[in-house]
């Protein structure tokens, strides 16, 4: 269960480029929804997902985490709770470590780490076979540098990290956007799959409307810091397109951007 | 120009760049596994051989003394640790804070004289300079050697463990290593700790090397530890891919180093310009990686 209540965050207060980017937002997910999210660019989908991360601090409100309050708690203590997966593919993955290494370190995330051998033998096999799912041939090249990928294939292998020690809560922040069209089905397809398999709370950002309805069993629409849709359950499976873009005209009184129109 | 000198200089400027090899190895730690440049060294490569001859002055053990130094060397890495992460300051400056409060400290430590000697016929000491000819167990370059094949060992331990991996991660993707679950300001403190820690047992070793600890001792020493590191990453950068292996080469680089600037001495070069050519020449080797991105500009990221 997530529950965020009443969170605001002012980036830059008091200055030229003071920028609200969240309004109070609250929001109650269950264990097992998959919430994909839209919004225009400044909306605050990126920043809502930053927030429950933690990279900052903010500035009012309380987030909680599967019955724990962890408003309060820095990014990396956060990281017990969450799978994460960003919009750029480097950032998910250490480009001068191996694939192995990089998989050992996900598997221990949360964990104290100590003087114990990083990466033990029997967990390479346990990696090879879930490489193998990927269907990307990384299972056979373990210790190769992840710098050596593509950034599909390092996409993929961050959502397999995120995914490796089963989180509580997985943000996909605009995943797979970095990538071109065809990659970006592939990983979009893998991510919906190991989300549905493992039945994992999700939080999927996305520009693209279509793959916004075709995911997941619940929508969420943002603007201007707020959330000004919700769609659940059949109601979602009956959405169209159309219908977005008029309950987005309709609600926050605006013209739809242009990158939300190219959608 | 008497090629007999040169070579007569030879094992002594193998040894010295064996020991300063160590120092290199713990300037590798920072820079290229941390990736930050770590101004610290500088003091730390008096403070260890402050701590390890004011020891042995007062009659401790020998390996007591050693053991000391490596000791003062984390706390300097930890103070430089603290600055940088709990306080905010950025990397080179922290390093360069505790450098020069280091100065001080060293000072203090050697009773407030820049150098202190030791005696090599009261004091039993590991290495001396004196023994760079002879053949047996005592020569410097043996027992460098030695010292520096443990030392990879256990650093090829510890970055193969859990938190050494977290160290990695921490230098190579910070974001990612926070994702997964690292604090990163402890990794960074660890990291420094260690590598201060290294420098200081090279610093213990180069003074009873020298049979003498000079305050000065470490001025301009990060420079001459990435020249080493420099050096081994265009020499045997293609060749050594694995962890050990590169460290190994560090310290070869700072043997490299060590007999490059003998030749240069013994072609007739004013010792005192020595600090200026190791600059310019790790200044070249610095840019070379940035003028080839220029070249390659464009290319698709990730």
């Amino acid at each position: 269960m997530l529950d965020l209540i009443n969170i605001s965050k002012t980036f830059n207060p008091n200055t030229i480029n003071q920028k609200v980017a969240l309004d109070g937002v609250s929001l109650h997910l269950d264990d097992g929804d998959f919430v994909t999210m839209i919004g225009s660019n400044g909306a605050g989908k990126s920043t809502l997902l930053n927030a429950i991360a933690g990279e900052w601090p903010v500035d009012s409100g309380r987030i909680i985490i599967d019955g724990n309050d962890v408003t309060g708690l820095s990014e990396h203590k956060r990281a017990l709770w969450l799978g994460r997966v960003f919009q750029d593919p480097r950032l998910g993955t250490a480009a001068t470590m191996q694939i192995i290494e990089n998989l050992a370190l996900a598997k221990r995330r949360g964990q104290k780490r100590g003087l114990k051998i990083g990466v033990t033998k029997a967990e390479k096999d346990e990696y090879r076979e879930q490489l193998a799912t990927l269907g990307l041939g990384l299972e056979d090249r373990l210790t190769e540098k992840v710098g050596l990928l593509s950034g599909g294939q390092r996409q993929a292998l961050t959502l397999l990290m995120a995914t490796l020690k089963k989180p509580k809560l997985l943000l996909l922040d605009e995943h797979t956007a970095a990538l071109d069209p065809r990659t970006a089905q592939k990983v979009l397809t893998l991510s919906d799959q190991i989300v549905t398999e493992n039945k994992l709370m999700t939080m999927m950002v996305t520009h693209n409307m279509k793959d916004a309805i075709r995911y997941g069993n619940r929508l969420i629409m943002m603007n201007a810091g707020h959330i000004i849709l919700d769609i659940k359950g059949e109601e979602k499976q009956k959405l169209t397109v159309t219908d977005l873009m008029e309950q987005f005209v309709k609600t926050s009184g605006e013209e739809l951007s242009d990158r939300a129109l190219l959608s | 120009m008497n090629i007999g000198s040169l070579i007569s200089a030879l094992p002594g400027a193998v040894a010295q760049g064996l020991i300063w090899g160590i120092m290199a190895i713990g300037v590798y730690l920072t820079y290229k596994v941390l990736d930050i440049a770590d101004l610290t060294v500088d003091g730390t490569m008096a403070t260890g051989g402050a701590v390890c001859v004011m020891m042995l002055l007062n009659g401790a053990n020998l390996w007591l003394a050693i053991l000391c130094a490596v000791l003062a060397g984390m706390i300097a890495g930890l103070v430089t640790g603290i600055f940088h992460t709990a306080m905010g300051i950025p990397a080179i400056l922290a390093g360069i804070l505790t450098q020069l409060s280091l100065y001080s400290v060293n000072l203090a430590i050697m009773g407030f004289k820049a150098n202190q000697g030791i005696n090599f016929r009261t004091t039993r000491i590991l290495i001396s300079s004196r023994n760079v000819k002879v053949i047996g167990f005592e020569n410097p370059i043996f027992i460098m050697i030695i010292v520096t094949a443990l030392l990879i060992g256990v650093l090829y331990w510890f970055f193969g463990t859990e938190l050494g991996a977290s160290l990695r991660a921490t230098g190579s993707n910070e974001h990612m290593a926070r994702a997964q679950g690292i604090n990163v300001n402890v990794s960074k403190i660890i990291g420094l700790m260690i590598s201060n820690g290294i420098v200081a047992l090279s610093s213990a070793l180069y003074s009873q090397y020298q049979g003498a600890v000079d305050v000065n001792m470490g001025r301009g020493g990060i420079v001459i530890g990435l020249a080493a590191v420099i050096i081994s990453s265009v020499i045997f950068g293609k060749i050594f891919h694995n962890f050990a292996l590169k460290l190994m080469g560090v310290s070869l680089g700072a043997v490299i180093y060590y007999i490059v600037i003998q030749i240069v001495l013994w072609m007739g070069l004013n010792t005192n310009m020595l600090k200026l050519l190791s600059a310019l020449v790790v200044a070249v080797f610095l840019a070379i990686p940035y003028w080839k991105g220029k070249f390659t500009k464009g290319a698709r990221h990730a």
